[in-house]
C-alpha cells in the first residue's frame, strides 16, 4: 500500500446557474497574458453541446485518453515509436481553429468615426494578427443553445442513445439543458503527464495537484492531444504549454482555488482523498463496466486505523488525515455515492466529481401552449428529464444504475426536508422514499446541510501545506509580479 | 593575391570554425543552465495545421538522414572511400543523397511558403527564424549544387573533410585538405559552420533537447516538494 494524498473537487450541477464567474475569476487571474486568450483554464459548457474545444468528447478525433489493449492500459495517441515519429507533426492536435480566434474590440470606432446616418460600431480585432475578423466561434459560442440542431445534436453522448430515447431529448431539449463547468482533473493516471517526451508534466506528490513544468516544456504538443478532457493549452506566443494549476498559490496558503472561491451557486466543493497509489494501473486497466466502483474503492476510509497508520507511516501530515476527515469530496463521492467522474472510460481516473442534475420537467409543448405534465412535486425521472442514458455516458462510462442511485437519493433528500419543513408530502411516504433509495435519515439531513447550508470552511477543507518544507513557496509571490504566474522566473518572450 | 587567400582561408576555415564550435558548446550549456526556458521548438502547428505537415515532415526526415550521412563519412573515411571505388555504389551513393537532399529542400521551400502567406504563423515568426532559413537554404542549396555537379562529394568528405575536420579537433588545423576545393563546397561549408555559431541563438537549440528520456521513463511522474519522512517527523516532534 503506498498510501498518498488527493486534493479532490465536487462540482453540485444541480446548483449550478451558468454565470460563467468562475471562468472569468480564473481567466483574470491566470490566463490574460499574450498566447494565453483563448485558454479557458475553467470552462462552463452547456450540455446537451459540443462544448470547448468543439466536440472535446469525440476521442476519434482527438485521441485523448487511454485504451486498453490486449489487457493493459495504453495511450490513445502515442507509444514510445510514435513520440519519434509524430514529434515534427502532429496528426491530433487540435489547432485554434478548433477553439476560437481570440478578439477584442476597436473601441476607438466609436469616438473617431465619421458622422453617419447609422451608429457607430466597435469592430472586432484578432488578438493574434491585430487584424480585423468574423467572428466565427467563441469560448462559450453555444451557450444555452441547447436546442440547436448545430450544438446539441452534435453531442457525442448522443450516440448510442435508442432513437425513442433521442425523440425524447430533442422535445425535452427546448426545456432543459443543464451547465457543465469544467477545470483540469487532476487525474490519478494523467494522460498529459503519461505523454509528455519531455517530462515537463508532472503529478506533485503532497497534493497530486498535477502541473507542467515551463523550463521543462519544449513544445512538442503531445499533451495536448493526449489530455481527452482538453485540459492542457498551448501557447502560441511563448511556446509552451500551460494548463489550470488548481491555483496552487492559493491552495498552499489556505485560500480555495479562484473558481471555487468566486462560485455564486456554491456548487464546488474542495477536499482531501487518501488514495492508494499502488493501485492506480490495476484499476485503470479494468473494463469499462468496473471502472466507477474500482474508482471508487481506491479511495481510501480517512478513519480507518489502518489506513491512519500507514498514511503516516508513508510521511503524509496529521493535518492532512484531519482534512481528509473532515473531507466533503469524501462525503459526496464514497460515504453518499452522489457524485460520478466524468467520462470514466478515458481511464485517466479523474479526481473531480459531479453531481448529476436533477433536471425535473414539470411541462411539454401541446400544440400552441405548454401543458403540465406533473402534478407530483418529484416526477418520474425516467420519463420527465435528459434521458438516463445520456447522463451514463457522461457521467457513468454508460452505466445507468449509478445515475439512477444518485439521483434517486437526491429526490428522496427533498421529498424528506420537504415534508420536514412544508409538510405537504406524508412523511411515511418521504420515509419510504429514503429506504428505497438507500438512505437513513441522518445521511439525509447530512446530505441537505451539505447541499443547502454549507459554509465557507466545511465546503473547502485545505490542509495546511507545510510550506516550511516546500521550495516553490521560498519565494515572495510579489516578486514575481508582471511576469508569468508562480514559479516562472523569465520574461514570456518567444525564443532566444 | 595568395595572401589575401590566405587570410580568407584563415577566416573562414580556422577562425570561424573555432569561433563557432565553441560558441555553440558555452553559449548553449550557459543557456541550458540559466535559461532554460528559452529551449523550445516553438512549434505554431496550433496556429496552420495542413502546410506544417507538407513543410515539417520532409523538413525533418530528410535533414537528419543527410546528417548522418555526413556522420558516417566523418567517422569512417575509409569504409566511405571502399565503399566509393566501385563507381555505381558511388552513384548509389550520391543519388540516394541527391534525392534526400531533395526532399529536405522541397520541405524548407514548404516551411518558407507557410511563414510568408499563413497571417497567423507570420505574426509569431522572429528575425531570427528568417536567419536560420535563409541559413539552411543556402546550406542546402550548396549541397545540392555539390551532389549534382560534382557526384563525388561523399568520396570528398572522406578524403579531405573528414582529415580537416579531424586535424580541428586536434588542435591542428590543416587547411591543405580543403584549400583547393571549388568554391560551392567552400559555400557548403561556411555556412555549415555559420549555423553552428548561431545555433544557441536561435530556435534550433531544440535539437539538444530531443526527448530521449520519454523512450525508457515510466509513464506517471511524480515530483516530491519535501521529503515525506522529515515532515512526519516534524509533525511527531510537535505534536
Amino acid at each position: 500500500m503506498d498510501i498518498r494524498s488527493q486534493i479532490s473537487m465536487v462540482f453540485h450541477l444541480d446548483k449550478c446557474i451558468g454565470c460563467h464567474t468562475c471562468s472569468i475569476a480564473c481567466k483574470n487571474i491566470w490566463t490574460d497574458r499574450k498566447g494565453t486568450e483563448y485558454m479557458w483554464w475553467n470552462n462552463v459548457e452547456t450540455k446537451p453541446g459540443t462544448g470547448f474545444p468543439t466536440k472535446w468528447e469525440d476521442q476519434e478525433k482527438y485521441k485523448g485518453g487511454w485504451e486498453l489493449k490486449k489487457g493493459k492500459v495504453v495511450l490513445k495517441s502515442t507509444n514510445k515509436v510514435k513520440t519519434v515519429t509524430n514529434i515534427f507533426h502532429n496528426p491530433n492536435m487540435p489547432t485554434m481553429d478548433d477553439y476560437y480566434e481570440p478578439w477584442e474590440y476597436d473601441y476607438k470606432e466609436l469616438f473617431n468615426s465619421k458622422e453617419s446616418d447609422d451608429q457607430p460600431t466597435a469592430k472586432p480585432v484578432s488578438m493574434v494578427t491585430g487584424e480585423y475578423i468574423d467572428i466565427k466561434a467563441g469560448p462559450n459560442w453555444d451557450d444555452d443553445l441547447s436546442g440547436s440542431p448545430i450544438y446539441a445534436r452534435n453531442d457525442i453522448n448522443l450516440e448510442n442513445l435508442t432513437p425513442e430515447q433521442k425523440k425524447q431529448m430533442f422535445e425535452i431539449e427546448r426545456l432543459v439543458m443543464f451547465y457543465l463547468p469544467r477545470i483540469c482533473n487532476h487525474c490519478l493516471n494523467p494522460a498529459c503527464v503519461a505523454s509528455c517526451p519531455s517530462g515537463a508534466l508532472y503529478k506533485r506528490g503532497e497534493d497530486g495537484i498535477v502541473l507542467l513544468d515551463q523550463k521543462r516544456c519544449r513544445a512538442w504538443r503531445a499533451c495536448i492531444s493526449a489530455c481527452p478532457y482538453k485540459k492542457t493549452y498551448y501557447n502560441w506566443s511563448s511556446g509552451k504549454s500551460e494548463k489550470c494549476i488548481l491555483c496552487f498559490p492559493r491552495v498552499e496558503t489556505g485560500q480555495a482555488p479562484a473558481c471555487f472561491h468566486s462560485c455564486v451557486g456554491r456548487i464546488r466543493y474542495l477536499g482531501v482523498l487518501l488514495y492508494d497509489a499502488d493501485k492506480i494501473e490495476e484499476i485503470a486497466s479494468l473494463p469499462d463496466e468496473k471502472l466507477v466502483e474500482a474508482h471508487r474503492s481506491i479511495i481510501l476510509d480517512p478513519f480507518d486505523e489502518k489506513v491512519i497508520s500507514e498514511a503516516k507511516r508513508n510521511g503524509i501530515a496529521d493535518s492532512t488525515i484531519d482534512a481528509a476527515q473532515k473531507s466533503p469530496v469524501y462525503n459526496f463521492v464514497v460515504k453518499w455515492g452522489l457524485a460520478l467522474p466524468p467520462h470514466i472510460e478515458y481511464r485517466t481516473l479523474p479526481m473531480l466529481f459531479y453531481v448529476p442534475p436533477l433536471l425535473p420537467v414539470m411541462s411539454a409543448q401541446d400544440g400552441d401552449t405548454v401543458k403540465n405534465i406533473n402534478n407530483e412535486f418529484f416526477p418520474d425521472f425516467e420519463k420527465a428529464r435528459v434521458p438516463m442514458k445520456y447522463m451514463a455516458n457522461l457521467f457513468s462510462a454508460g452505466n445507468e444504475s449509478f445515475i439512477r442511485y444518485t439521483l434517486e437519493k437526491q429526490t428522496a433528500v427533498r421529498a424528506y426536508r420537504r415534508a420536514v419543513t412544508v409538510g405537504d408530502i406524508d412523511m411515511k411516504d418521504a420515509e419510504k422514499a429514503l429506504l428505497k433509495a438507500d438512505c437513513s435519515k441522518e445521511e439525509a439531513e447530512a446530505i441537505y446541510k451539505s447541499t443547502s447550508l454549507s459554509t465557507f470552511e466545511e465546503r473547502f477543507v485545505i490542509p495546511a501545506s507545510h510550506r516550511e518544507q516546500a521550495i516553490e513557496m521560498y519565494e515572495d509571490p510579489l516578486k514575481l509580479k508582471q511576469e508569468t504566474g508562480f514559479g516562472f522566473k523569465d520574461k514570456p518572450k518567444r525564443g532566444l | 593575391m595568395d595572401q589575401f587567400n590566405e587570410i580568407i582561408n584563415t577566416f573562414f576555415f580556422i577562425i570561424l570554425p573555432y569561433l563557432s564550435i565553441f560558441t555553440f558548446l558555452l553559449v548553449s550549456i550557459y543557456r541550458y543552465r540559466s535559461r532554460s526556458f528559452v529551449y523550445s521548438s516553438l512549434s505554431s502547428q496550433f496556429l496552420e495545421n495542413r502546410q506544417h505537415f507538407w513543410g515539417m515532415v520532409p523538413f525533418h526526415y530528410g535533414i537528419l538522414t543527410i546528417l548522418a550521412g555526413h556522420l558516417v563519412w566523418f567517422l569512417f573515411p575509409k569504409t566511405t572511400l571502399l565503399w566509393n571505388s566501385v563507381p555505381l555504389r558511388l552513384y548509389i551513393m550520391e543519388v540516394s543523397v541527391f534525392i534526400f537532399g531533395l526532399i529536405t529542400f522541397t520541405g524548407l521551400i514548404n516551411i518558407i511558403i507557410r511563414r510568408r502567406s499563413d497571417k497567423k504563423t507570420r505574426v509569431i515568426t522572429t528575425t531570427t527564424d528568417w536567419i536560420v532559413l535563409i541559413l539552411l537554404t543556402i546550406q542546402i542549396i550548396s549541397g545540392l549544387y555539390v551532389a549534382f555537379f560534382y557526384r563525388w562529394g561523399s568520396s570528398w568528405f572522406a578524403s579531405s573533410m573528414s582529415p580537416y575536420l579531424h586535424s580541428i579537433f586536434k588542435f591542428n588545423p590543416d587547411l591543405a585538405f580543403i584549400s583547393s576545393m571549388p568554391f560551392m563546397v567552400k559555400l557548403h561549408i561556411i555556412s555549415a559552420f555559420s549555423i553552428i555559431l548561431l545555433f544557441p541563438f536561435t530556435r534550433l537549440v531544440h535539437v539538444l533537447v530531443v526527448p530521449n528520456p520519454y523512450l525508457w521513463r515510466k509513464p506517471q511522474v511524480v515530483r516530491w516538494n519535501w521529503d515525506r519522512k522529515k515532515i512526519r517527523d516534524i509533525e511527531n516532534n510537535s505534536i
